[in-house]
């Protein structure tokens, strides 16, 4: 099997899907000629030319309303916002639109599109380069976030993500871009949206987690391995809608859960998670559950100590999972 | 007057113990505060160690060549100084024992007892468990859900009213779940009948600690840049039987890789360099590390000053230490003070590989095979020689543009070897 880089894997299932489809086709700034500002599209320009590579305005509020279109009359569309936090002017298309045309037209429309996005801090991008936006669409019935944590999920749910007859946003971490590797088939496969996917089997704590927060608290549990602590981790993948059962299961498992995101921690995910457990569990919890996440200020900082303060890191996440394995 | 002891210093990161060297007093010898007492060699520096008192060394615990755990004794010496004075460092100890003692009894804290978790509680009412007859292994002497499933498991179970013998043997069990994952996490693997098992000594060992030290501590990042060497190749060949014959020793085109990795080195000293934790040293002198491989051993000569050498000097010092190698010559000065490493992968058929940094160094690069190959050239194909040079980095040290650029360097040095611009002597 190939080792590839998360973007890579990007890179791989945007392309064995143009080839697999002629109804796919991705949109974008940047993401023709110059490949995308990643380069997530790299080479797609010239192996499926300009009419299924297009460059798009600095409008993304386009982007989505084109790709929205396009979708609602039956193509593929993938289109990308430059960076996750460029995708609030398209919220209204995404949120009053995509999400909502299959529930409003009884069945007669939906919008095949796939809206990709990285996300996340840790590359010294400060605001406007380094938010976490998940929360803001995890709460619009119509709409599947999914944000995965390794090159092989990456491109199993990006397929899937392409294949799935309804909006789905696309999340990935743009430290993770070349920061991860990994095996990934070459073949064709697809992992299943809304699915959570136990990333390493434990029975001390449970840790629930998604993105570039779940290397953190594997890198983490091997270290807390050489000290008898054994760690059960999570991966959500797609973050709504939650997979609860999976939450529920590995939460009863420890009875002792650490719930992680790098989005401010306040309105976070993770609450739903928390919440979900709380309804669930209750007599199966040995200790409160316990968030780790960014501070409740307004952005990622640009000072690299303030990055540092704001950011999870492995130190935060092991600190965090001792004091639950020894409480 | 007091018995002051001096103990081995951290003599750098990742140190963990030091081999005395040559001692540099006796018992009876009166030294200051700071004198240098021994030398001491550790994997990485070779140090003084100075005093840290005023007095008379009384007794040499270690003999030269013994090696001594960073921390641990070395030798006692009468001080001057009023034992008032060296009381605190008494007190310390005593107090560094004391809080070791509190955590090794996690019992003395028993404030968090009698608060079950709705998990606990379910548990011990399901079971008809006595909670009060249980120890707790959590924050506190918090009774933890895997306590009870501990004391459930054991099928030995205090109820209510249950009588003191029992109680006794539950503390056992529950006195003893801490360390059980502990063993399980530590369990080798375990051989098979038919199995060869080939005890780690020796080189083996010392190569086994340095990959994973290199690995653990230094996160690595990896680059490759494909070289056109026809020329230097062609060159090459055109002198080496000449050269074989006047010089008594084969020209390798690892000779030539060498000498273009030093030179590129004098103008990217980044590459010179050292993870020192707080700090980067950038080293001045450029000594190459070679690796020579011997049967099951791999051992890492050094080229000193390798940017000082000509071609000649350098396939001369390849030579020389490679024959020392293949005869078990190489001395530990041999290997001393390398810089940066040159790998001859290459001479292994290898065309791509992702060399392990040479600890504490701050990167290697592979010398792959030289392959011909069809590339193009002004859009026509032609037969090129063509090498693949990968380079590891620390990536704490060492960022891609500077790679990238030395890498270039490394590249255009080799691509203008020939004839009429290079000169091996």
């Amino acid at each position: 099997m190939p080792v590839m880089s998360y973007i890579q894997a990007v890179t791989s299932a945007l392309k064995e899907e143009m080839k697999r489809d002629e109804k796919v086709f991705v949109l974008g700034e940047d993401v023709g000629k110059k490949g995308g500002v990643f380069r997530a599209t790299d080479g797609l320009f010239d192996e499926f030319g300009e009419d299924r590579v297009l460059d798009t305005p600095l409008a993304e509020s386009a982007i989505a309303g084109v790709g929205i279109g396009a979708a609602m009359y039956g193509m593929r569309p993938v289109a990308e916002m430059q960076f996750a936090d460029f995708i609030m002017p398209a919220v209204n298309q995404i949120i009053s639109e995509a999400a909502k045309i299959r529930y409003r037209s009884n069945n007669d429309w939906n919008v095949p599109i796939t809206i990709r996005a990285p996300y996340g801090g840790g590359v010294h991008g400060a605001l406007y380069h380094s938010q976490s936006v998940e929360a803001v669409f995890a709460n619009q019935p119509g709409l599947k976030i999914v944000m995965p944590s390794t090159p092989y999920d990456v491109k199993g749910l990006l397929k899937a993500s392409i294949r799935d007859n309804d909006p789905v946003l696309f999340f990935e971490h743009k430290r993770a871009y070349r920061l991860l590797k990994g095996e990934v088939p070459e073949d064709d496969y697809v992992l299943p949206i809304g699915k959570a996917d136990i990333k390493r089997e434990g029975s001390d704590i449970t840790i629930i987690t998604y993105g570039l927060c779940v290397h953190f608290a594997l890198q983490a549990a091997e270290k807390l391995a050489e000290e008898g602590i054994d760690a059960h981790i999570l991966d959500l993948r797609t973050i709504y809608p939650l997979d609860k059962e999976a939450i529920i299961e590995a939460a009863k498992k420890t009875g002792k859960v650490l719930l992680i995101t790098e989005d401010n921690k306040e309105g976070s995910i993770i609450g739903e998670v928390a919440a979900i457990i709380a309804e669930n569990c209750l007599f199966d919890l040995d200790a409160p559950v316990q968030r780790l996440a960014g501070p409740d200020v307004p952005s990622m900082p640009y000072a690299p100590t303030m990055e540092k303060f704001f950011m999870v890191n492995p130190d935060k996440v092991e600190k965090a999972m001792r004091e639950l394995a020894e409480f | 007057m007091a018995k002051e002891k001096i103990n081995m210093p951290q003599l750098g990161e990742s140190v963990t113990e030091g081999t005395i060297s040559t001692w540099l007093v006796s018992p009876g010898d009166k030294v200051n505060k700071y004198d240098p007492i021994a030398e001491v060699m550790t994997d990485k520096v070779n140090a003084e160690v100075p005093s840290s008192f005023t007095g008379t060394i009384k007794e040499l615990a270690a003999a030269e060549g013994d090696t001594i755990a960073v921390g641990e004794l070395m030798c006692y010496i009468e001080t001057e100084e009023k034992a008032e004075e060296s009381k605190p460092s008494d007190k310390e100890v005593s107090e560094e024992k004391q809080e070791k003692t509190g955590e090794d009894a996690p019992s003395a804290d028993q404030s968090m007892k009698k608060r079950y978790s709705p998990a606990v509680l379910r548990m011990a009412q399901e079971n008809d468990i006595d909670l009060d007859q249980v120890n707790g292994t959590g924050r506190g002497g918090r009774i933890t859900r895997k306590d009870i499933e501990k004391v459930i498991k054991s099928g030995n179970m205090p109820s209510p009213g249950g009588s003191h013998e029992h109680q006794g043997s539950k503390t056992d069990t529950a006195d003893k779940i801490p360390s059980a994952p502990k063993a399980a996490a530590a369990k080798p693997a375990e051989s098979m009948p038919g199995d060869i098992e080939i005890p780690v000594t020796g080189v083996r060992k010392a190569i086994a600690q340095n990959m994973v030290r290199s690995k653990q501590e230094i996160p690595h990042a990896w680059m490759t840049v494909e070289v056109d060497v026809t020329d230097l190749v062609n060159y090459r060949n055109q002198v080496k039987n000449e050269f074989k014959q006047k010089e008594g020793f084969s020209l390798t085109f690892f000779a030539f890789f060498v000498k273009a990795v030093a030179q590129a080195i004098k103008e990217f000293p980044q590459m010179n360099s050292t993870w020192a934790g707080d700090k980067i040293i950038q080293r001045k002198d450029i000594n190459l590390s070679i690796a020579v491989a011997k049967d099951q051993e791999l051992f890492v000569p050094v080229i000193k000053n390798a940017d000082e050498k000509s071609i000649k000097g350098i396939a001369r010092d390849i030579y020389d230490l490679a024959m020392k190698a293949r005869s078990g010559k190489l001395t530990a000065d041999d290997m001393k003070g390398g810089t940066f490493t040159v790998n001859n992968t290459g001479s292994f058929g290898s065309i791509h590989s992702m060399g392990v940094i040479n600890h504490p160094q701050a990167a290697i690069l592979q010398i792959e095979s030289i392959v011909k190959r069809p590339v193009i050239i002004n859009d026509m194909f032609a037969a090129r020689d063509m090498v693949n040079l990968s380079l590891s980095l620390d990536h704490r040290v060492l960022d891609g543009l500077i790679c990238g650029q030395f890498l270039a360097r490394v590249k255009d040095i080799l691509e203008n070897t020939n004839k009429d611009n290079s000169n091996i002597y």
